[in-house]
């Protein structure tokens, strides 16, 4: 990316486009990382000029997911951060184990390896039965590819390196079989994910849950949007409930941090009784 | 160059060796930041602002996600993130592909800043074996910001500076010995 193709004017268009035309608002996020995002469509999609990239956006909507799903980082992991998830295993889940059902948020969850990451550990603790996932995102193709529960095979090796940090006890691949490139996680583990469409910039609360787990997503919004979206999470949570965010985010700079109290050593932070 | 708003130096092997040396002789007055951008293995995260903080009276803090670039800071990129630098000059941090199998790559910070800053910036990029941060410094100087490498001959890995100076046009060619002065000299 050179003198960049795409400029801030560019970048401005775009986004009132996207809220006019499709209701999207893009207009909270931080700047630099949905520009780059967008120049490297641009150039990836061969793309002739700008106008013609804006009437494609704006005329075809088939290219408008494509474009969603591309301006969008939808990189992860399965137990990315392995002592995040030890603490989900050790501390969170077996205190929440002790309600009679579970309901946890899964929010931005793109592609759903954690989703069945933290699946796998409700099975391991014996919660599954009595729990449920609701996974969102902005993206019905990310959504649609978290539901098939594949992952590339070659990933497996790190999964399952990052599961054993994580405290897990199995043989990893005992989750899954193998078929050629892709890894099929079994059936079960999907059983109790709800995976939805939910955009955090203009979709509202839609339940009360013990667990919301939103990770490395707040980095790409501005404060603003930042402290709007921290706001629904607090609606959404319940008293004694947790709220588990990505390792270089915070809720410190927010009107809700009176409210909440830390864990020790994760970004977790538990809502206090009023 | 004129007067110098950033300062950003982008390494991988054998780079930490020469930020070692040159930062004690830092200057502790300098009216810049300093962002530092090296490769490193996803999961160290705490170890080296320690270290390299043990060796300027400059503060020394890993970045944190919108934080606004303050003169006379040493700000180290965190680990298994890309860095960016936002037109409101703050921080900001993306978890996209890697590039050039970097995370973070300094590539994406050079050229985020070189935007931000144009010809108040300056990019220096030392030892390492592959080639990220030639584009950066290509984007630094189409904004018309000054482009460093660390003489491949004094540099453990040649490669990734002797790459930049086959592609790009470089303002000046530095020893070890000359980083610190040359930075000082801004100031």
């Amino acid at each position: 990316m050179e003198l960049s193709v795409i400029n801030d004017d560019h970048v401005e268009v775009l986004l009132s486009d996207l809220l006019e035309q499709y209701g999207y608002d893009f207009t909270g996020y931080s700047k630099a990382s949905l520009k780059r995002r967008i120049a490297r469509l641009y150039s990836l999609d061969r793309a002739v000029s700008f106008a013609e990239f804006r009437y494609k956006i704006n005329n075809d909507s088939l290219y408008f997911k494509r474009f969603v799903e591309q301006i969008t980082v939808n990189v992860t992991e399965m137990f990315r951060d392995p002592s995040f998830f030890k603490t989900l295993r050790d501390v969170v889940l077996p205190k929440l184990g002790t309600y009679p059902f579970i309901r946890i948020w899964l929010a931005g969850c793109s592609t759903g390896e954690e989703a069945y990451s933290i699946s796998i550990i409700l099975k391991e603790l014996n919660l599954l039965h009595k729990s449920l996932i609701y996974a969102t995102d902005l993206n019905p193709i990310v959504l649609e590819k978290a539901a098939q529960g594949m992952f590339g095979m070659n990933s497996m090796k790190q999964y399952s390196e990052n599961y054993i940090l994580s405290g897990g006890l199995k043989d990893f691949s005992s989750y899954y079989t193998a078929n050629y490139s892709l890894a099929k996680f079994d059936d079960e583990l999907k059983s109790k994910i709800i995976f939805s469409t939910h955009n955090l910039v203009s979709d509202y609360s839609f339940n009360e849950f013990q667990l919301i787990l939103c990770r490395n997503v707040l980095i790409y919004f501005d404060r603003e949007l930042q402290q709007k979206v921290l706001n629904l999470f607090d609606e959404s949570l319940e008293e004694l409930g947790y709220l588990a965010l990505g390792s270089k985010e915070t809720i410190n700079f927010s009107g809700i941090t009176d409210k909440y109290k830390r864990l020790d050593s994760e970004k977790i932070w538990r809502k206090m009784e009023r | 160059m004129k007067k110098c708003e950033a300062f950003i130096i982008g390494g991988s092997a054998g780079s930490l060796d020469v930020l070692l040396k040159v930062l004690p002789i830092i200057n502790a007055a300098i009216k810049f930041p300093i962002v530092i951008v090296i490769h490193r293995k996803h999961g160290t995260d705490s170890l080296l602002p320690d270290l390299l903080s043990s060796r300027t009276k400059l503060k020394v803090k890993e970045v944190d996600e919108k934080e606004p670039l303050i003169a006379g800071t040493i700000y180290i990129a965190p680990s298994d993130y890309h860095l960016l630098i936002e037109q409101d000059r703050t921080f900001s941090l993306d978890y996209s592909e890697k590039i050039n199998y970097s995370r973070p790559a300094i590539d994406v910070t050079f050229q985020t800043a070189a935007e931000v800053y144009k010809e108040k910036l300056a990019c220096l990029l030392l030892s390492g074996s592959n080639s990220d941060g030639v584009n950066g410094l290509k984007t630094v100087k189409l904004w018309g910001g000054t482009a460093l490498i660390q003489d491949p001959k004094t540099a453990q890995v040649a490669y990734m500076p002797a790459q930049a100076q086959a592609n790009v046009k470089i303002d000046s060619v530095l020893s070890i010995e000359d980083i610190a002065e040359f930075i000082n000299l801004l100031s």
